[in-house]
This record gives C-alpha cells, sequence and structure tokens, in this order.
C-alpha cells in the first residue's frame, strides 16, 4: 500500500536533486531553471499528498498557484536568460560571476 | 612701585614676543629694553633706601592663587633688605644686557624673539626674587629654568645648542625634584608655605625628628637637604654642574645674563632667603659647606685646561658660586649675598667683554687663535682687565681699597676661617682655588689680548677672510656662534703681513655694547668699596638685612679680627697665580707645553672635566636609553601595539579577507549560503518550538 511517507520521500528525494542540481551543476543556467522548477514540484508534491491526506482542499488550490507562479517564474527567467545572451554571448555558469559586491 | 617693576618685563616680553614680525625689529626692542630701563630705574631706589637704613620690609599681595584646606597660596610680592639686593642685580644686569644685545645681536633674523625671552626671563626672575611663598619660588624657579632653555636653544637650527637646552632642562629637573620634595615635606611639617611663618617655626624644630618608611629623620636635615638639592640644580654645583658649561651654546649676552649673573645665583638666594632653616640644620649646613668647596675647587682646576674663551668663564661661574654656597654653609650669608651681588657685575662683565672679543674675531671661541688684541679693541680689553681684577680680589688689606672680588671674595675666607672646624677646611680650598681663579683669569687675559697673533689658524678668521674676497653667500647654517655680522671693511692687500694675522682685522664693537661694559666696569671696580659695609659689616649688616637673612653680627665680627696671615692670603695666592700665568703664557710662551707633557694624566683629566660627562653617560644616560628602549621595543611595540590596536586591525583586515573570500559573484555559492542560512533557521525554530 503506498501511503503518506512514500510520497513525503519522492518529494524529499526530488527536492535534494533540484538543490544539487543548482550547486554542483557549473555548466548551464537553464538546468538551474529546471532544477528550480524540479524543486517546485517537489514542493508541489508534498502539499498535495498532505492535502489528500487530511482530507483538506485548500493544499490542491496552493499546489495550482504554486504551478502559475512556476511558470511566470519559468518565463521570467528564460527572458532575463535571452537578454544576457545578448549582452554577454554566453550563459555558462561559471562565467556569470557578476554579482561580487 | 613694586608691581610696575616685577610686571613691566612681562608686559613687554608679552607685547614683543606675540607682536614678533608685526612689530618690526627696532619697535620691539626699544619696547623690551624701555621696559628693563624703567624697572632698574625703579629698583635703585628701593635699594638705596635699604642702604641709608630708612627702609622696611613690606609685602604687597595681589590676588589669592589656591586655597584649599590648610593650604593657602596668594600671589604677593616681598619686598625686604635679601629682594632689594636681587632686584638691582637682576634689572641691571637684565637691562645692560638688553642694550648690549642691540649691538650683539643686530644681525639676527629673530630679533623680537630674543628680546622677548631675555624680558621673560626678567619676569620670572623678578618673581622668584619677590616671592612670599615657597610655591610662588617655585613658580619663578621654573619660570627662569624655562626662559634658560628657550634661550640656550635660541639658535634651534644648531643641534649642538638644541642638545645643550635639553640637557639644561633635564638636569635642572633633577634638582627641581629635590626641591619639590623640600616644598612638600615643608608644608607637612610646618602646615604653611608662607616662607615668613616658616621661617619663624623654623628654630622651634630644630632637633625633632620624623619618620619616613620606619626610619627616623633629622626633620630639618632632610628638609633643608631637599630644598639644597634644588639649589643645587639651578646653581650647577658639583653633580648637578654639568648643564651650565655647555649652556654656553646659547647667545653670549645669556651665558652673561642668566648663567652668570642672575639665574645660577637662584640657589644662594633660596639658601639666603631660609637661612634660618638651614641655621636649625647643622648636618645639611656642612654638607653646603662640602658641596660649596668641592665645586668650588674642581671648577677652577678644570678652568685651567680649557681653551674656548666661554667655557673658561662658565666654569669660572661654577667656581665662584661653590664660593657663595660654602659662605653660606658657614653661616656668612651676608658675605654670601655680598659676593652674589659684586660677582653679577664682574661676571656679567666678563661674559660680555668675551662676547665683545668673539664679536671682534668673526665668532671665533678658541683662545688658542686669539692673542695680541689689546691694541685693536682696547676698550673691551680694559673692560675685561676690570673684571679680571675685580674677580681675581686685586686689592690691599688693611688700607680697605680694592675692586668689588677683594671684599666679596675676602669676606668669605675670613668668614670661614672664622666660622672654625669645616670652615677652615674651606677656608683652605677656597684659597687654593682663588690661586686658581687668579691663574685663570690672567691666562685668559694673556692668551687673548698679549703675545702674538695667531689667527691664521682659526677657521672662522679664514672664512671670514675668504667670505671677504669671494663676496661669498651667508645662507650657510652658522657652526658657531651665528648672532651674525659682516667681515670688516679692508683690503685684500693686508693678507700677507706674515704676523700671524692672516690680514684680518678685528673691529671694536658698536657703542650699544660697550656702554654696557664701561657701566659694567664700574660696578666692578667700585661695588665693593661702595656697599661692603651694609652687606657684611657686624653694625652695619643686622642695620641692612633687618632679619631677612640669618645675618650672624658675631661671625661678621669675628671675620674681621682673623690673623693678619688670613687677611693677606688671598692677595698671595692672587699674586702667585698671576705670576705662573705671566711665566707660562707672556714669558715663557713653551712652558704650557712641556707642562702637559710632564703630567699628561693629570691634563687629560681636567681637560675632560674630571670625566663628568662621560661618568654621568655611563651610569645615567645608557640606561636610561636602554630603559626606554626595552619599554618602547619590547612593552609598547612587542605587548600594547601587538594585542591592542594593531591587533584590532589585523582581525578586521584578517575577517574581511575572509568574508571577501565567500562572495565569489557565482550564484550558486549564494544560493548554497541561503539554503544553509534557511536549514539553520529551521533546525533553530524547530528545536525552539
Amino acid at each position: 500500500m503506498i501511503g503518506l511517507t512514500h510520497y513525503l520521500v519522492v518529494g524529499a528525494i526530488l527536492f535534494v536533486l533540484g538543490v544539487l542540481g543548482i550547486f554542483i551543476n557549473r555548466k548551464n543556467v537553464i538546468i538551474i531553471l529546471m532544477a528550480i522548477e524540479l524543486i517546485l514540484l517537489a514542493v508541489n508534491i508534498n502539499l498535495v499528498a498532505f492535502s489528500a491526506y487530511l482530507g483538506d482542499l485548500v493544499g490542491q488550490v496552493f499546489s495550482m498557484f504554486v504551478l502559475t507562479v512556476a511558470a511566470g517564474e519559468a518565463a521570467i527567467g528564460l527572458a532575463i536568460l535571452v537578454i544576457y545572451f545578448r549582452g554577454r554571448g554566453t550563459i555558462a555558469v561559471d562565467d556569470v560571476n557578476r554579482m561580487k559586491g | 612701585m613694586i608691581k610696575l617693576i616685577v610686571f613691566l618685563p612681562l608686559l613687554a616680553a608679552l607685547v614683543a614676543g606675540l607682536g614678533n614680525r608685526m612689530l618690526g625689529n627696532v619697535v620691539a626692542k626699544a619696547i623690551t629694553t624701555g621696559a628693563l630701563l624703567v624697572s632698574c630705574a625703579l629698583s635703585w631706589p628701593i635699594f638705596l633706601a635699604f642702604v641709608a637704613g630708612n627702609a622696611s620690609p613690606s609685602v604687597t599681595p595681589l590676588f589669592t592663587w589656591m586655597q584649599s584646606g590648610g593650604l593657602d597660596i596668594a600671589w604677593s610680592l616681598r619686598v625686604d633688605a635679601l629682594t632689594a639686593v636681587m632686584l638691582v642685580v637682576v634689572t641691571s644686569v637684565s637691562s645692560l644686557v638688553h642694550v648690549y644685545s642691540w649691538g650683539y645681536m643686530d644681525e639676527d633674523p629673530d630679533q623680537p624673539r630674543f628680546f622677548a625671552y631675555l624680558s621673560l626671563f626678567t619676569f620670572a626672575m623678578l618673581m622668584l626674587v619677590t616671592a612670599n611663598n615657597l610655591v610662588q619660588m617655585f613658580f619663578g624657579w621654573e619660570g627662569v629654568g624655562l626662559a634658560s632653555y628657550l634661550l640656550i636653544g635660541f639658535w634651534f637650527k644648531k643641534p649642538s645648542a638644541n642638545a645643550a637646552a635639553i640637557k639644561a632642562f633635564v638636569v635642572n629637573r633633577v634638582g627641581d625634584l629635590g626641591f619639590m620634595l623640600g616644598i612638600f615635606g615643608t608644608f607637612l611639617v610646618f602646615g604653611t608655605v608662607s616662607i615668613p611663618d616658616i621661617l619663624a617655626a623654623a628654630p622651634g624644630m630644630a632637633g625633632s625628628a620624623i619618620t619616613f618608611l620606619g626610619l627616623r629623620l633629622d626633620t630639618m636635615t632632610i628638609l633643608c637637604l631637599l630644598l639644597f638639592v634644588g639649589a643645587m640644580g639651578k646653581s650647577a654645583q658639583l653633580g648637578l654642574h654639568t648643564w651650565l658649561p655647555d649652556a654656553m651654546e646659547g647667545p653670549t649676552p645669556v651665558s652673561a645674563l642668566i648663567h652668570a649673573a642672575t639665574m645660577v645665583t637662584a640657589g644662594v638666594f633660596m639658601v639666603c632667603r631660609l637661612s634660618p632653616m638651614f641655621e636649625a640644620a647643622p648636618v645639611a649646613q656642612g654638607f653646603v659647606i662640602f658641596i660649596g668647596a668641592a665645586t668650588c675647587l674642581f671648577a677652577a682646576t678644570v678652568a685651567t685646561t680649557q681653551t674656548d674663551i666661554k667655557r673658561v668663564i662658565a666654569y669660572s661661574t661654577c667656581s665662584q658660586l661653590g664660593y657663595m654656597f660654602f659662605a653660606a654653609g658657614v653661616g656668612a650669608y651676608g658675605a654670601a649675598m655680598f659676593h652674589l651681588f659684586t660677582h653679577a657685575f664682574f661676571k656679567a662683565l666678563l661674559f660680555l667683554g668675551a662676547g665683545s672679543v668673539i664679536h671682534a674675531m668673526h665668532h671665533e671661541q678658541d683662545m688658542r687663535y686669539y692673542g695680541a688684541l689689546r691694541q685693536r679693541i682696547p676698550l673691551t680689553f680694559w673692560a675685561m682687565v676690570a673684571g679680571t681684577l675685580a674677580i681675581t680680589g686685586v686689592g690691599i688689606p688693611k688700607l680697605y681699597i680694592g675692586f668689588a672680588g677683594f671684599w666679596s671674595k675676602d669676606a668669605i675666607l675670613e668668614s670661614a676661617f672664622a666660622a672654625g672646624n669645616g670652615g677652615q677646611i674651606a677656608f683652605l680650598v677656597g684659597a687654593f682655588a682663588a690661586l686658581l681663579t687668579s691663574f685663570y683669569s690672567w691666562r685668559l687675559i694673556f692668551l687673548t689680548f698679549f703675545g702674538k697673533a695667531r689667527w691664521t689658524q682659526s677657521e672662522h678668521i679664514a672664512h671670514a677672510l675668504h667670505d671677504h674676497h669671494t663676496d661669498g653667500d651667508h645662507d650657510n647654517p652658522p657652526s658657531q656662534e651665528d648672532a651674525g655680522h659682516e667681515p670688516t671693511q679692508h683690503g685684500p692687500a693686508a693678507a700677507d703681513v706674515g704676523d700671524g694675522t692672516g690680514g684680518y682685522h678685528p673691529h671694536e664693537s658698536p657703542w650699544s655694547m660697550l656702554v654696557a661694559l664701561i657701566l659694567l666696569s664700574i660696578g666692578a671696580i667700585a661695588a665693593g668699596q661702595v656697599f661692603h659695609h651694609a652687606f657684611n659689616d657686624a653694625e652695619g649688616g643686622l642695620a641692612f638685612w633687618q632679619g631677612s637673612i640669618a645675618f650672624d653680627a658675631h661671625l661678621a665680627h669675628a671675620s674681621h679680627e682673623v690673623p693678619t696671615w688670613v687677611l693677606f692670603t688671598p692677595l698671595v695666592v692672587m699674586l702667585v697665580g698671576l705670576w705662573i700665568a705671566y711665566n707660562n703664557y707672556i714669558r715663557d710662551p713653551g712652558a704650557p707645553a712641556r707642562f702637559t707633557a710632564m703630567f699628561g694624566p693629570l691634563y687629560t683629566f681636567l681637560l675632560n672635566k674630571w670625566y663628568f660627562d662621560e661618568l654621568y653617560n655611563v651610569i645615567f644616560v645608557r640606561p636610561a636609553f636602554w630603559f626606554g628602549r626595552l619599554f618602547w621595543q619590547r612593552g609598547d611595540v612587542g605587548i600594547i601595539d601587538r594585542f591592542g590596536p594593531d591587533g584590532a586591525a589585523r582581525a578586521v583586515q584578517g575577517g574581511s579577507v575572509l568574508t571577501g573570500r565567500l562572495q565569489s559573484g557565482f550564484l550558486y555559492t549564494y544560493a548554497l549560503v541561503m539554503l544553509l542560512g534557511l536549514a539553520g533557521l529551521a533546525t533553530w525554530a524547530m528545536v525552539r518550538f
């Protein structure tokens, strides 16, 4: 029988994968965006799992919101990337270090 | 009137010193000199009134200085016979030195400053001599020390002058510590610093004891010894004398005013002012006699070998101060003050005369390069001879005629003999020192004014001639005295005469310098003759001093009753000294060289001033430097700086490098840190709630 725990484990694995995708990845900013999507999905799974477990719809409503925000975020992120590429001619992560104070 | 005498010099010093370049040389000089002449003119009537016996001591209160519990210190001006003597000495010599400096400092770029310092000194000295309490005396005491420091270092571009100024100041601090402790102790014992109150209570304290650190000490002895240490510092007595010869780095008028006539006699003045205290402390009196006699002998021996004309006179001053102190030690305060009075005239005269010679010889101070100046600068010559006759004490006993020094020095020697015991040893030492005095004084005269001219070897003369020929620049920093004066106008045709002059023509000094010399000569010749009755006669002294010093009429009387051979001793030793000097420097100029060859070690010992400077260097200066370096490098740099400011700075620097490394600019590091932070916060929240 698949219970709450399994969902939570899947969510946690996805979350950790997302986090590692941000840190370990040294190549491509697009992968970072994807990793962020992954983290948001992990959160969604948790929300939906708890919602079903507790019989409370609010969690599923929230996951809808998260999906909407994630879509917006992906759109804005990609737009920034395009602009950035125009400016610098690269989107390799190791070259993107202009955030030094 | 006394207020005017004391404060006019201060006013003049302030105006001239603060106005400085705004006023210009002539105005500043005229203000200071005018103020001093007025002070001097006002002082003489006071003194003469005391001599005539129709003046009585008075105290003019000014205002309160501090008041705290039992401590009550007021500014006030005390005028009694002792003060009156010092008033005329200080204002007369000071005003003459002011006048003299018009000529001597004529080419100096900083004249207003010089005259302001001179006037400031005079003010401080007058505060000292009119003090009615020990603290005000200490104020004057430090004031003259400050002025002395400023004036020794007047030519501040000369490193040796700065060193001498600092040396004078530091050595005087040692004495001042003693003086301060003396004042503290006096306040502790008597509960007041007012001089009349202390003196009134002093005889009653004789023989009492105080306990200090478990030791039982005789109160009056310890107080008098402490105060005397102060006097030793100021008056350059053996042990604390090392600053005085070095102080000759200052301009010559300063040497005449401060380091011959007035400031250095402050110690003698102080001992005389507090004479009832010393009378109550026989042990301290013995110490005063010992130090006085030792200084007298020591300085006289050193003076015989020095070649710098000013140093000879400086050691001579030291020696004469020794006379004054042992006179005070045997209880002949009248004789001590008398010698102070006459000494001020003839020693100022000798110094100003030496200044005139130096001025004529283009700042050459070494007597080995003088000679044959008698006809070239006749007025200076005669003034110097008058001074020398006075210091060597020429006069005829029994007939009662003589120069100033004859009266005062003989009075000291006779009093010492009459005082018995320690006094008679002091008499022998003093008589021997008188022989040396006569020798070195005449040696100075013979080397300077007689014999053949030896000017060619002198760098200064060579410089003067060179300057004349090439019309060279005067911008070079001075190596010796630089009151500055142009070489005389004469043709290069006179150059190779072959008489040792090198073609240099010394010229007599300007009238302003000669006026001072002439007036002081009159003092040197007549001061003893005119005033001896008031200063040191049994009856005249009692009437004159009116209790301002512990005048011992019995001793004064006894000093006139000494055996005839004692009366004639000073005259005989003076003639012997003159004969030796004549023999060595006029009849047989090769004799001194033979003598030094025969007594080489003795000569070097004296030439090096008994190795006092070297000894102090080893005992005090080097350890002080060592301590200084220890505290500086180990203590300050090694500990305080290392863990204090430097440590804090290093911590900030290291921390910023560390945090700077965190800021890589890579997105993922920021994200990681953010995550770690969030995780940390979440953990904290979970544990907390």
